[in-house]
């Protein structure tokens, strides 16, 4: 089967949701959301706590509310949109390739692509956990889907190791459906999640954290019997001496996120060493031209309202490609992290794009307190930000004004840097 | 009464069972475990030797040249992944490249065929990532990388459908001397049988004490391997070893049938033949050793990391025979390092001692070497696969994403004769939960379609072996 | 109670509180360590009443899932979360639900209702 559409939408989760939704509302009309599950919303449907929407709803909602909201919406747009359906190649003729149950194999050919597959966990053996490989080893996400879709428990006495915010989530979801949370296990000196998770989630039920510690080994033949932990030098190395064994029949796994991107690397798109992600431009372009990508495939995110706000970008900017409104431009202005910042995206811009403003997020490379952020344009300061307070697990954004910008010939660089308040 | 019992059923049991389903026997393959494949052979290189290693006179010297010429014929009746990328034995120094040139040598002498020795710029156009340190090495182009269990299961799938009864979950827990055969008592019923084949691995010994004074001891050796993602499938194309030295063996950097980079093993030989946990020295070690081959390894796309045992003993060589003192029973024992190169050459030698204590043995005349193909939904055309879906639309909906295998392709795997009844079970026969999420995503609903398929309750539905539970039970229940 | 220490969530900040008791205030408590007013009103509520929202499943028959998402809709006494679990746990809806329907009424007479946090 062959279909032509405008657009065509890689994943149904929040990020896809939203660019489908801006894509119309910006005059593209023949848009096709593709989902890889059974239901629209992705990860959201899991996520059944609160927390999500205080940006863009300025409410607190449940994840499966946040999303309902955005799949109504679609929905009351008609727009497109396919369940149950795997994108199995695209190419760099926006040619796409998907199976399902319904249609078959379908060819799918679009003007412009919005790659919003999200990301996966990171498991066990990439962090390299030594011991034996026993059931009961489980990613939180995994478990988050069991416990709060499939109603299954995945264990009774519970020790998780990473404290961002999905392990203190599961921390909480697993007290209160009955099992015994023996610890949160850290191995940086502070938590990579939101203070507010670590005082609802482990301090409301007297869960300890454990910072500065990891767990050296896993034992149990069939199922798992128990870890020992151990404290953590600077160098994030276990000292000798400091081991402390807990019995436990489950290990929950909240270790990090990448983005997935397999279909851009089989694409030929370029991706950043650092995010995970594709590079991007103002629009949230890919290195190849009108595929576009947004939400936690580009970067892993950590409030579902900036996934929003990015994909809302994307998809208007796919809509501007296909109505042929976007400018090619030789003049590409890079955007680079200077010192105390990891990363920043976009990573280029084409000035003659940005409409009122450039926004710009990123990840600090530690936890800073009394600093500034300085934005420099070719070596010149242009503003800077005072920030009482910055940490690695707390994104941050920075918006640069198109006037601004305009006052400066022939920009070559924009960059971001952390410096020490006087 | 059975003519034969085969206790084990990892590769090389399977081997045997199928070779003696070509037959009039009556056969059985009695194994302790809930799937077949389970102990050694889930876990070790997945290399086809060439066969130029083993010590001239031994067992391992005669049956690795021979197993490893075998491969096509049988994997290909089995529609077992294999390929002949050949292997490199790499030197460092000179002492290690005259160890190289000793091997060359040697399998000459075997009929080892096409060998040759490399210098350094030959060896670096044909393995660019190499280190700058190698000097040379020995090429041997007939060794070969293949899926062990796969060619195990496949074996046994073969063998039962050619007549061979399976009988899992069964742990030999003493085998009586009657006046004729054996009566072997299982932890699922007892089993008579005139000959009994000990094929059992890590308890061989164990085995062969329960008719027998001791002969041999089997020493469980411990290797731990870390296994790469994809992205880094590409980084050698052939096997590559290292030169043995006087400080070590060396470990193997190689890909894996599936475009997985493999590195791996140490050797340490341990009390425990259930030890299969890793451990930080040697998951450290095993790094540190690859690295000294293939340059800029990047250990962050590390998917996950194993230990297998191996069966050694002191005298490193097959032990192959019947038992001096219990007429009719076979050892075959001691079956590490090439065995998996050599199990369609151990079968062939095992059921030669057979006729020569059974006398000729009559043809199965419905014996059918081709085993029904596997679908691999994500290597068909797009004709192909339409035309599948078409067909049957559970082809149309991928569980693993990440290796991309379809509902249809995990309810065959279920259903054949040697079926998949667990999650690990379904990871080596169709790869799902085998790639970068390691089964975070897919797992819940490949437990969906064990339940589904085999009438179970999906808190039944266990990893690997039985107890190996996964979910504690529904919520709300308490 | 004397004197509790805190660590503040109203922002990413996570100022380390600490609430005295303090006759001499209006609410009977003084507030230290916040760097901004809202600070000083959390340390005072956690407190005197520190409230949560609770968020779970029910068993849902004929839906999409066996479970369906609910949530207080509104706050309810930190220390009524187990009691409010043992509610939750014992009921069972049946599908079609939309989303922000009342599962229970006025849970352990807080005036507070569990809704449905989706539709199914």
């Amino acid at each position: 089967m062959m279909l032509n559409y405008d657009i065509v939408v890689i994943g149904g989760g929040p990020a896809g949701l939203a660019a489908a939704i801006e894509a119309h509302k910006n005059g593209a009309e023949n848009i096709l959301v593709l989902e890889r599950d059974r239901e629209l919303g992705g990860i959201l449907q899991q996520c059944i706590h609160n927390g999500f929407g205080l940006h863009v709803f300025k409410e607190e909602l449940t994840g499966p509310e946040y999303a309902e909201r955005f799949i109504q919406e679609l929905k009351d747009m008609n727009i497109e949109y396919k369940l149950d359906t795997m994108v199995l190649d695209i190419n760099e003729d926006k040619l796409i390739t998907a199976i399902n149950t319904t249609d078959g194999l379908i060819h799918i050919q679009a003007k412009a692509i919005v790659l919003a597959m999200g990301c996966r966990e990171r498991t066990r053996g990439a962090i390299h956990i030594p011991g034996t490989r026993p059931a009961g080893v489980m990613t939180a996400g995994t478990a988050q889907r069991f416990v709060n879709m499939e109603g299954y428990m995945v264990g009774k006495k519970v020790v998780i190791l990473g404290s961002g915010d999905i392990g203190l989530i599961m921390a909480r979801r697993m007290t209160l459906e009955g099992a015994k949370v023996e610890a949160v296990v850290e191995l940086m000196p502070y938590s990579g999640g939101l203070t507010r998770n670590i005082v609802q989630c482990l301090e409301d039920f007297n869960i300890p954290l454990l910072l500065s510690h990891t767990i050296i080994n896993i034992e149990g033949r069939d199922r798992v019997e128990g870890v020992t932990i151990a404290k953590v030098d600077e160098n994030r190395k276990p000292i000798p001496g400091t081991e402390k064994h807990f019995e436990c029949d489950t290990v929950l796994l909240s270790v990090g996120l990448i983005p997935e991107n397999e279909l851009s690397k089989n694409v030929g798109i370029k991706i950043n060493r650092i995010t995970g992600g594709p590079d991007v431009n103002e629009s949230m372009e890919t290195s190849i031209e009108g595929i576009f990508a947004c939400g936690n495939v580009v970067h892993v995110h950590d409030l579902v309202d900036w996934v929003t706000e990015e994909s809302t970008r994307a998809g208007r900017n796919a809509a501007r490609y296909v109505l042929g409104q976007l400018k090619s431009e030789d003049n590409i202005v890079e955007i680079k992290p200077g010192k105390g910042i990891r990363y920043i995206v976009p990573q280029t811009a084409r000035l003659s794009n940005v409409e009122d403003k450039l926004l710009l997020y990123m990840r600090v490379d530690d936890i800073y307190e009394n600093m500034k952020m300085v934005i420099k344009v070719d070596g010149k300061e242009l503003r800077s930000i005072k920030k009482r307070h910055v940490a690695p697990g707390e994104m941050e954004s920075v918006n640069i004004l198109k006037k601004q910008l305009d006052e400066f010939e022939d920009i070559k660089e924009i960059t971001v840097e952390l410096v020490e308040e006087e | 009464m059975y003519d034969v019992a085969i206790i084990g059923a990892g590769v090389t049991g399977c081997s045997i069972a199928r070779e003696l389903s070509r037959y009039n026997l009556k056969t059985i393959l009695i194994e302790k475990d809930n799937d077949v494949a389970n102990g050694t052979t889930k876990a070790n290189s997945a290399i086809i030797h060439a066969g130029y290693d083993p010590v001239p006179g031994t067992l391992k010297a005669k049956l690795n040249v021979a197993g490893n010429a075998m491969f096509d014929k049988i994997t290909e009746e089995l529609d077992v992944p294999f390929k002949r990328v050949g292997t490199l034995v790499v030197a460092f120094c000179e002492e290690e490249m005259e160890e190289v040139r000793r091997l060359y040598e040697q399998g000459v002498d075997y009929n080892v065929p096409d060998i040759q020795v490399l210098d350094k710029e030959a060896l670096l156009e044909m393995e660019p990532n190499l280190s700058d340190e190698v000097v040379g090495a020995l090429y041997a182009p007939s060794g070969g990388i293949i899926g062990p269990w796969e060619l195990a299961i496949a074996l046994a799938e073969n063998a039962v459908d050619n007549g061979v009864e399976l009988k899992l979950n069964a742990e030999v827990k003493d085998i009586k001397k009657l006046d004729e055969g054996y009566e072997i008592v299982t932890a699922s019923g007892n089993v008579k049988t005139k000959y009994v084949i000990n094929a059992a691995g890590l308890y061989s010994d164990k085995i062969h004490n329960m008719v027998s004074t001791p002969t041999f001891e089997i020493i469980p050796t411990r290797g731990e391997y870390h296994l790469f993602d994809k992205s880094e499938g590409d980084k050698v194309s052939r096997v590559i070893f290292q030169a043995p030295s006087k400080i070590s063996k060396g470990v193997v950097v190689l890909p894996t049938i599936h475009g997985n980079l493999l590195v791996g093993p140490n050797a340490e030989a341990i009390e425990d033949r259930q030890g299969i946990e890793t451990t930080r020295e040697a998951l450290d070690f095993v790094a540190k050793q690859g690295s000294k081959s293939v340059k800029e390894l990047n250990f962050g796309n590390v998917i996950t990391s194993f230990a297998g045992l191996r069966s050694k003993t002191p005298e490193n060589d097959f032990i192959i025979e019947e038992s001096a003192d219990a007429k009719n029973f076979i050892n075959v024992a001691a079956i590490d390092s090439p065995g998996l190169s050599a199990a369609p050459a151990i079968a062939e030698y095992t059921v030669e001692i057979l006729k020569e204590l059974m006398g000729e043995l009559e043809e199965n005349k419905d014996f059918n070497p081709i085993r029904r193909p596997h679908i691999n939904f994500i290597e068909l055309s797009d004709e192909e696969k339409a035309e599948l879906i078409k067909k049957d639309p559970r082809y149309g909906r991928v569980i693993c994403r990440c290796e991309s295998i379809t509902e249809g392709e995990i309810v065959d795997i279920i259903h054949r004769s040697v079926g998949a009844t667990t999650v690990d079970g379904i990871k080596r026969r169709a790869r799902a939960g085998m790639g970068r999420c390691q089964g975070g995503f897919c797992a819940p609903r490949v437990m969906e379609i064990i339940a589904r398929e085999l009438n179970k309750d999906i808190t039944e539905v266990v990893k690997d072996r039985n107890g190996s539970y996964i979910l504690t039970g529904p919520t709300k229940e308490n | 109670m004397k004197s509790r220490e805190m660590i503040c969530i109203v922002c990413p900040v996570g100022c380390h509180l600490t609430v005295h008791e303090d006759t001499t205030a209006e609410s009977g408590y003084r507030v230290e360590g916040n760097q901004c007013p809202r600070g000083a009103v959390y340390g005072v509520k956690e407190v005197t009443n520190p409230t949560r929202v609770v968020t779970s499943t029910v068993k849902i028959k004929n839906g999409l899932l066996p479970r369906l998402p609910v949530k207080t809709d509104g706050d309810i006494p930190k220390e009524l979360i187990d009691e409010c679990m043992k509610v939750i746990n014992s009921v069972e809806v049946e599908a079609p639900i939309k989303v922000g329907d009342v599962i229970i009424s006025n849970v352990l007479d807080t005036g507070v209702d569990i809704i449905a946090s989706r539709s199914m």
